[in-house]
């Protein structure tokens, strides 16, 4: 091999470099270490244990010898650690480096749209007249916060065809919280008690947990066997007593309910209402209108179809797109134009006749730094290109699941699926080979895992959700692995799967012994003498 | 479109090896009554990245910045320098573009992060355990009354008028169906007597310190009354600054502290996103709402973390889970964590001090104008003016000549006639004497 005048290699014989990543062909005494790191592959202390009393942001040192704190001074030290700021940088430049990322490869949790996350997004969020705006300063000083709201709201109403949006929402729990509670406030208006909401069984497990919170009682519908929720058995618990349903659509296991007209219409027949939980609206955004459904609310993940970071968890934006038969009930605060320009109407007093606010979902008014984002994501795309974004998230679906149904198993295979490809764990039967072992063996080939174990109603489910950010080259690598993946299983060759992962910054972890004896937090070493005591 | 890979190439052979003629076939089982064409959607088509920038510039340059203005508003959300290294580091890929840690092995950058956090905010707090976060402080609060409920089979949870509005309206609208909610009258500048309230059908007392008006609560009475009756003590707080130089909530003897934690790490955002700090008693573990990282070793017995004790969480439990959420505030907790390990223990005494020099120093300036009286007796940073007329128009007089005065207490209360003339004022270590100047002669005249 030469290098370049860098001191990089100028090309790998591709003899060495199979030797050198192979897996067993490294001995374990090899691969030691002095420090133990392992080149780039840095081990990294919790910051509390490199704690050497530095501070690393200078500030001027204020006694203040006179407090107006009313008695209530803190005595003692909190116990934080003090470290200086290339200390602080290098840690957390560490630790970033045990993460996989969208950036850095494919990403294909189901249900979870791992999407390219363009830094566009993250510039515009950051403008000062965004970022640097308080929450509650007044109108004047925020008609430009107002009109990207007041923009926002036009693009998730048009998308949707509803004719309202509840903005404030925090992620897509909460947004299904305050679709179930405009249900629980129109309910009430008139005169009514329904205390019943239908979940089917694959349904997320926020709806049913959303539900109970909004004060209901959960009723399980059952699947068919394609995959779709039993619209005769979910007829059959309408009543005077239900309020709701909850459906996703298109639903976790990947597919279209193809009832969903008639359902919504039955809902309605039966007095009431329809929720549709929009997490995998990025199969049909642009190209089908929630509101000729029939839904009557729907959240909508920014994080999720409109691209805002996931972040590790979180930061998310859950909007609610609402019917006419909610709008009126959709909490406080309310974006409204007069005269004098566009104000937010806080109080539920103020509310614009008509209006029945049924209370407050959160402090202030939304995800304000989601907002910018997702609408420069709008903005960028356009309708054609969101459009464009759910055909090719479908179209990569299908693609995956057409090359890979021969090799694995996929229970609803015959059929053209949306932006997700579901299949179980039958392709693995008699290999002793389990879902969790093929995802972890996934993870030494360089791949983030799918969903796993979810949607519940088929066995060992894998949902593949590839989503529209990938190259067709991408998506034949990934197929490649996994076919190869899938026949040695069959094989019988499970040794890579039982130690899986073995390239990771960690070996598989003992998530028993986490539950069984919980350690949430570090906790400072007792000193050698009171444990020599 | 630039974030689009698949060429029409690309798609063509894709849709041979599937079998389809073309995408519409992908899409058969939806009902072609409800598929629609592009021109039933009255929105724009596809911009390029300099076209959509200066649209949001546009959009950005009519509103003023905390930055750009002698700048006073509080009320729940905090203008506080971040170190440029934060923004820096939350950005790197490996963090904001990753999902939440649910494969343990190639995330343990999030878990050590978020088991960090949780550290830190036990520590702040003073309490035993804390969680990986919820959406803000408001529906933190909307929890911690939720989770006292279910520990004491209890309904009633009494608010202090000392909390913020905001976040009484939330905790009303979800805590307000399982139980009675009884407000304290507004006694700004003054703590209401809530122990009197306080009976054997109470599952809570929430009470927050400083509280909306700035004023600085003693928790500790409150505290023994809750407990001598069998109910809890949740101590919320939105200036988390204050920590660094106040007697932590725990030590006063609260079972659990809801936070708003946007003060450390995070911008202003107007009002979100932010990150609900989540803290209580190791007795209290198993109903406690939202993620939890917990240590543990790998195959090889090396230390590491996973998210556990999920058996309260909706993915497992559905409607039986300790609350719905399954999003939280990942990215901003970590803002959170590297703010506050730039600052440590000192840095984050220095910060706090500071804050309150700034503020003591400008409540004495602004309490000499003729007709204004300062109501908060004791404070943090943030401090309540009454003045001689009502604050809300004198507040819009003053942005319009390039103040920001603070937040009129009108724009939190507006049915209550007393709090029309109070204008609630913050100043953090962002603030000059030049800012003092500016507010000091801007409102003189505006009197």
């Amino acid at each position: 091999m030469s290098m370049n005048n860098q001191g990089r290699p100028t090309g790998i014989e591709p003899e060495n470099r199979r030797r050198a990543v192979a897996p067993g062909t490294v001995t374990a005494e090899e691969m030691a270490t002095i420090s133990g790191d392992r080149g780039l592959d840095h081990e990294e202390k919790l910051i509390f244990e490199l704690d050497h009393g530095a501070t690393g942001v200078d500030m001027p040192d204020v006694q203040v010898a006179e407090d107006r704190l009313g008695g209530m001074r803190r005595k003692g030290a909190i116990g934080l650690p003090g470290l200086s700021e290339p200390e602080v940088v290098r840690h957390y430049v560490r630790l970033s480096r045990m993460n996989y990322a969208i950036d850095s490869g494919l990403y294909p949790l189901g249900s979870c749209t791992m999407k390219h996350n363009p830094r566009l997004n993250e510039k515009m969020a950051r403008l000062p007249g965004f970022g640097d705006l308080h929450p509650l300063a007044p109108a004047a000083a925020t008609q430009g916060a107002l009109e990207l709201i007041s923009q926002l709201m036009t693009w998730l109403t048009q998308l949707t065809g509803m004719p309202a949006v509840a903005m404030s929402p925090k992620a897509g729990a909460h947004g299904e919280l305050c679709g179930m509670l405009a249900i629980r406030a129109a309910i009430q208006a008139r005169g009514e008690t329904r205390p019943r909401v239908l979940v089917p069984e694959s349904a997320h497990g926020t709806n049913p947990a959303t539900a109970a919170f909004a004060g209901f009682i959960v009723d399980e519908v059952p699947a068919l066997p394609n995959g779709r929720v039993d619209s005769a058995a979910l007829k059959a618990k309408l009543g005077p007593d239900v309020a709701a349903i909850m459906l996703t659509n298109p639903n976790t296991c990947g597919l279209f309910e193809g009832e969903i007209i008639e359902i919504a219409k039955a809902v309605h027949e039966a007095g009431g209402y329809f929720y549709c939980d929009g997490a995998n609206f990025n199969a049909i955004a642009g190209r089908v209108r929630p509101g000729d459904l029939g839904v009557d609310a729907m959240h909508i993940n920014l994080h999720k179809t409109f691209s805002t970071p996931h972040g590790g968890g979180g930061p998310g934006a859950g909007p609610v797109v609402l019917s006419d038969r909610l709008a009126p009930f959709a909490p406080i605060p309310l974006l409204v134009a007069d005269g004098k320009g566009l104000r937010l109407i806080e109080d539920a007093a103020d509310a614009p006749e008509g209006a029945k606010p049924f209370g407050r979902m959160c402090a202030f008014h939304g995800q304000m730094g989601m907002f910018s984002r997702a609408l420069t994501y709008m903005l960028s795309h356009g309708r054609d290109g969101v459009r464009q974004a759910s055909e090719d998230a479908v179209l990569s679906a299908n693609y995956i699941l057409a090359s890979l149904k021969d090799v694995m198993s996929a229970p609803f295979g015959d059929g053209p699926c949306m932006h997700e490809a579901l299949f179980d764990d039958h392709f693995l039967d008699e290999t002793g080979v389990t879902t969790l072992d093929f995802a972890k063996a996934m993870i030494d080939e360089g791949y983030h895992p799918m969903t796993m174990y979810f949607p519940l109603v088929v066995h060992g489910a894998m949902l593949i959700e590839p989503t529209e950010s990938e190259s067709k080259e991408s998506l034949d690598s990934f197929i490649h692995v996994l076919r190869a993946l899938a026949l040695e299983a069959k094989a019988g060759n499970t040794a890579r799967f039982a130690g899986a992962p073995r390239l990771a910054p960690r070996r598989r972890l003992d998530e028993t012994a986490a539950a069984r004896k919980p350690v949430l937090r570090w906790k400072k070493p007792e000193p050698m003498k009171e444990a020599a005591e | 479109m630039r974030y689009l890979p698949l060429t029409p190439d690309d798609r063509k052979a894709m849709l041979t090896k599937i079998g389809a003629a073309s995408v519409d076939a992908l899409y058969r089982d939806v009902p072609k009554a409800a598929q629609v064409g592009l021109s039933v959607f009255d929105l724009p088509d596809t911009q390029g990245e300099m076209e959509v920038e200066r649209a949001l510039t546009k959009l950005a340059a009519r509103n003023v910045a905390a930055g750009q203005a002698p700048f006073f508003c509080g009320a729940g959300a905090y203008k506080h320098h971040v170190p440029a290294s934060v923004d820096h580091l939350i950005q790197r890929s490996e963090f904001l573009t990753s999902y939440t840690p649910y494969q343990p092995e190639i995330a343990q950058g999030t878990l050590q992060y978020l088991f960090e956090f949780q550290t830190q905010v036990a520590l702040l707090t003073g309490m035993e355990v804390a969680n990986a976060s919820l959406y803000d402080g408001s529906t933190a609060t909307a929890e911690a009354v939720l989770m006292a409920q279910r520990l004491t089979k209890r309904g009633k949870a009494i608010l202090s008028g000392g909390l913020h509005p905001h976040y009484a309206e939330t905790v009303e609208t979800v805590a307000g169906l399982i139980g009675q909610m009884v407000r304290t009258p507004v006694t700004p500048g003054k703590a209401e007597d809530i122990i009197a309230l306080i009976d054997d059908q109470t599952a809570c007392v929430v009470v927050q310190t400083p509280d909306v008006f700035g004023l600085i609560r003693n928790l500790r009475p409150i505290a023994e009354a809750a407990h001598a009756k069998g109910a809890l003590l949740i101590a919320v707080v939105t200036e988390v600054v204050s920590l660094g130089l106040l007697e932590s909530p725990g030590a006063q003897g609260a079972d659990i502290v809801a936070a708003e934690g946007q003060s450390i790490g995070n911008g202003l955002n107007f009002g979100g996103p932010y990150v609900g700090l989540f803290a209580t008693r190791e007795k209290f573990l198993r109903q406690m709402p939202g993620r939890l990282t917990g240590e543990t070793v790998d195959a090889e017995g090396r230390r590491g973390f996973v998210l556990t004790l999920s058996t309260r969480e909706q993915h497992i439990r559905r409607e039986k889970a300790t609350s719905n959420i399954c999003t939280n505030s990942g990215l901003c907790t970590l803002a959170f964590t590297i703010h506050l390990s730039l600052l440590g223990e000192e840095g984050m005494a220095r910060l706090a001090r500071l804050n309150h020099a700034k503020a003591s120093a400008l409540a004495s300036r602004l309490a000499q104008l003729p007709g204004v009286e300062l109501v908060t007796g004791s404070f943090f940073n943030e401090f309540t003016l009454r003045l001689p007329k009502p604050a809300l128009p004198v507040v819009d007089a003053l942005a319009a000549k390039g103040v920001l005065a603070g937040v009129p207490a009108a724009r939190l209360l507006p049915r209550d006639a007393d709090a029309a003339n109070l204008l609630i004022v913050a100043a953090t270590e962002t603030n000059t004497d030049e800012d003092f100047d500016a507010l000091v002669a801007a409102l003189k005249e505006a009197l």
